[in-house]
C-alpha cells in the first residue's frame, strides 16, 4: 500500500543513499559486522570450549561452569598426557607431523609439475588428462579408502607409514590450481627466454616457474597440509599398529576407550587442544599465501 | 530344539571329518564324545616357531601379551589394536577378511560374533580339543555365548562378562527412608518417591541398546533364535514388550531423567545427586567413579531389581570373546594363546588390573582383586554382588547377525519415544519389521 502512495520518492532517496557510498551506509555496515560477529563466536565457541576444558581437572569438569575456568590444572593434564602410555600421544604428534609435512611437500611439488605440464605443454590429450584430474577432485576420499585397503592388501603395504603416506601424495584439486596458476603467471616468452640461454626444461621449472607460481604452491601446501593432518578415515581402515597412528586416530581410539578407562576423556580434551596448535601456527604463517592463491584461481 | 541343534553338530563334524581325515569314520553318534575325529587333523601343532597377530582394543593387552610372550618363545604373539568394534575394528575385519589378511585373532563382543559366524568369518574350535575341554572353566551362559548352544561348536573363547546390578546412592535413600527396591514395582514406588523429592530415580538410555537387552535378557526373554537353519526375530516376544512397557510407564510419569547417555550431563545428574540408580553392568563401577567424583563413599550395589518377589535373575551388558579367523594358519597355537588369555589367573589378573575386565571363568570371580572392599562404594566388596549375578544370567539369550541395525534402528525409535513421539514397544515394532527386512536383504534365512 505504501508503495503506491509514493514510488518515486523512495526510489529517489535509495539512489541517494547509494550515491553517498556504500561504505558508510551504518546499516549494512551494523548489518555486516552482526552477522560477522555472531559466526566468529560460532566458530570460536568450541575452541574456547576445548581450551577451559582443558584446564580443569576431571572433578571440576563436570561440575563447573563449562565456558569459564576453575582451578587452573593445565600443565598437571598435559604432563598427564605426555606420559600416560609411554608417551604415546607425543608419537602419535611426530607421525602425524611425518604424514603432514611429508605429504603436503612431496604432494606440492607433484602437483605443481602435473599442473605446469598441463598447463605449459600443449600435447595430445592434454584437456583429456586434465577432465579425469578434475574429475578426481569430485570423488571424496573416504570412497576411495576401501579399494586403497584391499590394492594396497595385495602388495601387503597396509599397516605400514606408506599405507597412509603414498595416497597423501596426491591431490587432483592441487593439480588444477597449478594448472591455472601456471597458465596465468609463468608467460611463453619467459620459457622461450631461457631455452634460448640454454636452460634444460626441468631446470627452467625449479629455478624460474617455481618462484612465480610460489603463491599458488603455498596454497596447494596449505590445503594439504590441513586435509593431511586432519585425515581419519584412510588411517583408520589401513593402520593396526598404535606406534604408526596419527593423532586424529589415536584420540578417537581413546575416545571408544573411555568406558574401560574413564580417565581417557580428559586426555582426550588436552589431547585435541593440543592437535590443533600446529594448524593455527601453519594458517598465521601462511594465510596471506593462502588469500592470494584463492583469489588467482577464482579470477582466471 | 536341543536335539535338533545336536543332530545339526553331528552332520556338521560327520563333514568335517569326512572332508579332513577320510579314513576315519564318525561311528559315535554322541557329538559330545570325547573321540571327536576332526581333532587330529585341523588342530595340529607346527613343526616350527609360530607368530600370531592378534587385534584387539582392550587397552594395556601389551603388557598382558608381553607375559606370554616371554613364557612361549615359539609362539610369539604380535597386539594390533585400534577403536573399539562398532568403532571401526570390526569394519576392519571384514575389509581384512575380503583381502585376505585377517589377523590370527581378535576380539568381538559376544553381540557380534552372529555378525562375524554368518559372513563365515570365524574358525569352529571345536576342532580343538583342548578348547572343548575347557567347556566347565567358564561360566556356563558365556560359553553358551560363543558356542550358541551348539555341542560341540566353538566360536571364540569368552574374556570377559558383564553381569548387571543395581548401582544406588545408599546415602540418599537412608537419608529418606525409602527402602532399597529389591523388585520392578518396589523401583516404580521408590521413584515416584524420589520424583517429590526432586529428583530421578534413575536415568532412562536412548541410545543404549544393549543395556535396554539386558533387562530383556533378565527377564527372560532374548531377541533372537536360531533352530540351525533359519532365524527368528523376537524384538516383540511378550518378555520384551513388558520391559518396555514398564520404563515407557516411568517415562510417562516423567520418573526418569532421560540425559543421553555418557555425555557432560549424564554425568552431572550423578554427580549433582539428581540421578539416584543406575542399572548397569560390572564394568559401570569405574564409569560412575569416574563421572561422578564428588559422590565417592556414597554409592553401593545391590542386585537387579525382580519381576517377581524372590526370583534372582540377572541380565547381561556387554562382554567379549576372543576370536580366531578363517585364513590363520596356526589354529592350533592361536587357540592356545586364546585359552591361557582368558583362563590362566596371571592372564585375569592383568587384563582386570589394565582394563578392569571382568573374567568369564568361574574361578576369576575369586581373584584377590575382585574380593577386595572398593573405596568408592563405601568399601563394599561390590564384586561379590557381581559375581553372583554372574551365576544368574539366563544361558539362552542370543544375539543376531544384524545387531549394529537392530542397535540403530531401535536407537531411532528409542530418542523418538524419549520425546514424546511415540512408544517404547512401538520403537521396538519397526525395528521387528526392518530387522528382518535387513536379514532378508542379506539373504539370511528368516522366520516371520
Amino acid at each position: 500500500m505504501s508503495a503506491t502512495d509514493t514510488p518515486v520518492r523512495t526510489q529517489g532517496s535509495a539512489d541517494a543513499e547509494r550515491r553517498l557510498g556504500v561504505k558508510e551506509n551504518p546499516v549494512s555496515r551494523v548489518g555486516a559486522m552482526i552477522v560477522m560477529g555472531v559466526f566468529t563466536v560460532y566458530f570460536l565457541m568450541p575452541i574456547w570450549w576445548l581450551l577451559v576444558s582443558a584446564t580443569k581437572d576431571r572433578a571440576q569438569f563436570t561440575s563447573t561452569a563449562p565456558l569459564w575456568f576453575a582451578d587452573f590444572s593445565l600443565w598437571t593434564n598435559i604432563s598427564n598426557l605426555l606420559n600416560y602410555g609411554d608417551g604415546i600421544f607425543v608419537k602419535w604428534m611426530v607421525n602425524s607431523a611425518l604424514y603432514t609435512v611429508g605429504g603436503a611437500f612431496f604432494g606440492t611439488i607433484l602437483a605443481a609439475m602435473c599442473g605446469y605440464a598441463l598447463g605449459k605443454y600443449p600435447f595430445r590429450g592434454r584437456e583429456t588428462i586434465f577432465n579425469v584430474v578434475l574429475g578426481g577432485v569430485l570423488v571424496p576420499a573416504t570412497a576411495l579408502a576401501l579399494p586403497l585397503f584391499l590394492l594396497f592388501s595385495t602388495v601387503s603395504l597396509t599397516n605400514t607409514f606408506w599405507s597412509v603416506f603414498l595416497p597423501s601424495l596426491v591431490s587432483p584439486f592441487g593439480v588444477y590450481l597449478a594448472r591455472i596458476y601456471a597458465a596465468a603467471s609463468v608467460p611463453d616468452e619467459l620459457l622461450e627466454a631461457a631455452r634460448l640461454d640454454g636452460s634444460g626444461e626441468v631446470r627452467t621449472f625449479f629455478t624460474v616457474s617455481v618462484r612465480l607460481m610460489l603463491p599458488a604452491l603455498v596454497t596447494v601446501f596449505l590445503f594439504q597440509f590441513v586435509a593431511i593432518w586432519n585425515n581419519f578415515f584412510l588411517p583408520l581402515i589401513m593402520l593396526r599398529d598404535e606406534s604408526t597412528f596419527p593423532v586424529t586416530l589415536g584420540l578417537y581410539t581413546w575416545t571408544t576407550q573411555v568406558n574401560q578407562i574413564p580417565e581417557l576423556s580428559g586426555l582426550v580434551l588436552v589431547g585435541a587442544l593440543l592437535s590443533i596448535i600446529p594448524l593455527i601456527v601453519i594458517f598465521l604463517l601462511l594465510q596471506r599465501f593462502w588469500r592470494n592463491g584463492l583469489g588467482a584461481g577464482s579470477v582466471k | 530344539m536341543k536335539t535338533k541343534n545336536r543332530a545339526i553338530s553331528v552332520a556338521l563334524l560327520t563333514v568335517i571329518a569326512l572332508a579332513g581325515c577320510s579314513s576315519t569314520e564318525p561311528t559315535s553318534t554322541d557329538a559330545s564324545g570325547p573321540a571327536n575325529p576332526a581333532t587330529s587333523k585341523e588342530c595340529q601343532p607346527a613343526t616350527g616357531n609360530v607368530e600370531l597377530t592378534f587385534t584387539t582394543w582392550v587397552p594395556g593387552m601389551d603388557t598382558v601379551v608381553a607375559l606370554w610372550n616371554e613364557q612361549n618363545p615359539d609362539i610369539q604373539v604380535t597386539v594390533q589394536t585400534g577403536p573399539n568394534g562398532n568403532g571401526g575394528t570390526y569394519q576392519n575385519f571384514f575389509n581384512q577378511l575380503k583381502a585376505g589378511n585377517a589377523p590370527d585373532l581378535g576380539q568381538i563382543e559376544y553381540d557380534a560374533l552372529p555378525n562375524f559366524r554368518v559372513q563365515d568369518g570365524l574358525v569352529n574350535l571345536g576342532v580343538c580339543a583342548d578348547v572343548l575341554a575347557a567347556q566347565d572353566e567358564f561360566v556356563g551362559w558365556t560359553w553358551n555365548q560363543v558356542s550358541f548352544g551348539e555341542e560341540g561348536n566353538v566360536y571364540g573363547i569368552p574374556q570377559d562378562a558383564g553381569p548387571m546390578a543395581m548401582f544406588y546412592r545408599k546415602d540418599l535413600f537412608e537419608q529418606n527412608n525409602i527402602p532399597v527396591p529389591t523388585t520392578w514395582a518396589e523401583y516404580q514406588d521408590a521413584a515416584v518417591k524420589i520424583k517429590e523429592l526432586g529428583g530421578y530415580i534413575t536415568n532412562f538410555s536412548q541410545s543404549d541398546i544393549n543395556q535396554f537387552a539386558g533387562f530383556v535378557w533378565q527377564a527372560g526373554g532374548s531377541w533372537f533364535q536360531n533352530d540351525g537353519t533359519s532365524w527368528s526375530v523376537g524384538l516383540t516376544s511378550p518378555e520384551s514388550i513388558k520391559v518396555a512397557d514398564y520404563w515407557q510407564g516411568l517415562i510417562d510419569d516423567g520418573l526418569v531423567s532421560a540425559n543421553p547417555p555418557w555425555t557432560d550431563e549424564w554425568n552431572n545428574a550423578y554427580n549433582t545427586g539428581s540421578d539416584w540408580t543406575w542399572i548397569s553392568a560390572v564394568w559401570g563401577a569405574n564409569s560412575i567413579s569416574a563421572g561422578a567424583p564428588a559422590t565417592a563413599g556414597n554409592w553401593a550395589v545391590a542386585p537387579m531389581p525382580q519381576w517377581n518377589a524372590g526370583d534372582n535373575a540377572a541380565g547381561n551388558w556387554g562382554g567379549s570373546s576372543t576370536a580366531v579367523f578363517k585364513g590363520t594358519e596356526n589354529v592350533y597355537e592361536a587357540a592356545k594363546f586364546a585359552l591361557w588369555l582368558n583362563t590362566s589367573d596371571e592372564a585375569l589378573t592383568a587384563l582386570n588390573k589394565a582394563a578392569n575386565l571382568y573374567p568369564a571363568t568361574v574361578a576369576g570371580a575369586n581373584l584377590p582383586a575382585l574380593k577386595e572392599g572398593v573405596e568408592f562404594y563405601g568399601g563394599q566388596a561390590i564384586y561379590d554382588v557381581f559375581a553372583q549375578a554372574s551365576t544368574q544370567v539366563n544361558p539362552d539369550f542370543t544375539w543376531g547377525p544384524t545387531m549394529t541395525q537392530v542397535y540403530a534402528d531401535a536407537s531411532d525409535g528409542f530418542k523418538a519415544a524419549v520425546s514424546g513421539g511415540g512408544t517404547l514397544a512401538d520403537a521396538l515394532t519397526a525395528t521387528q519389521d526392518s530387522t528382518i527386512t535387513t536379514l532378508k536383504s542379506q539373504a539370511i534365512p528368516v522366520k516371520e
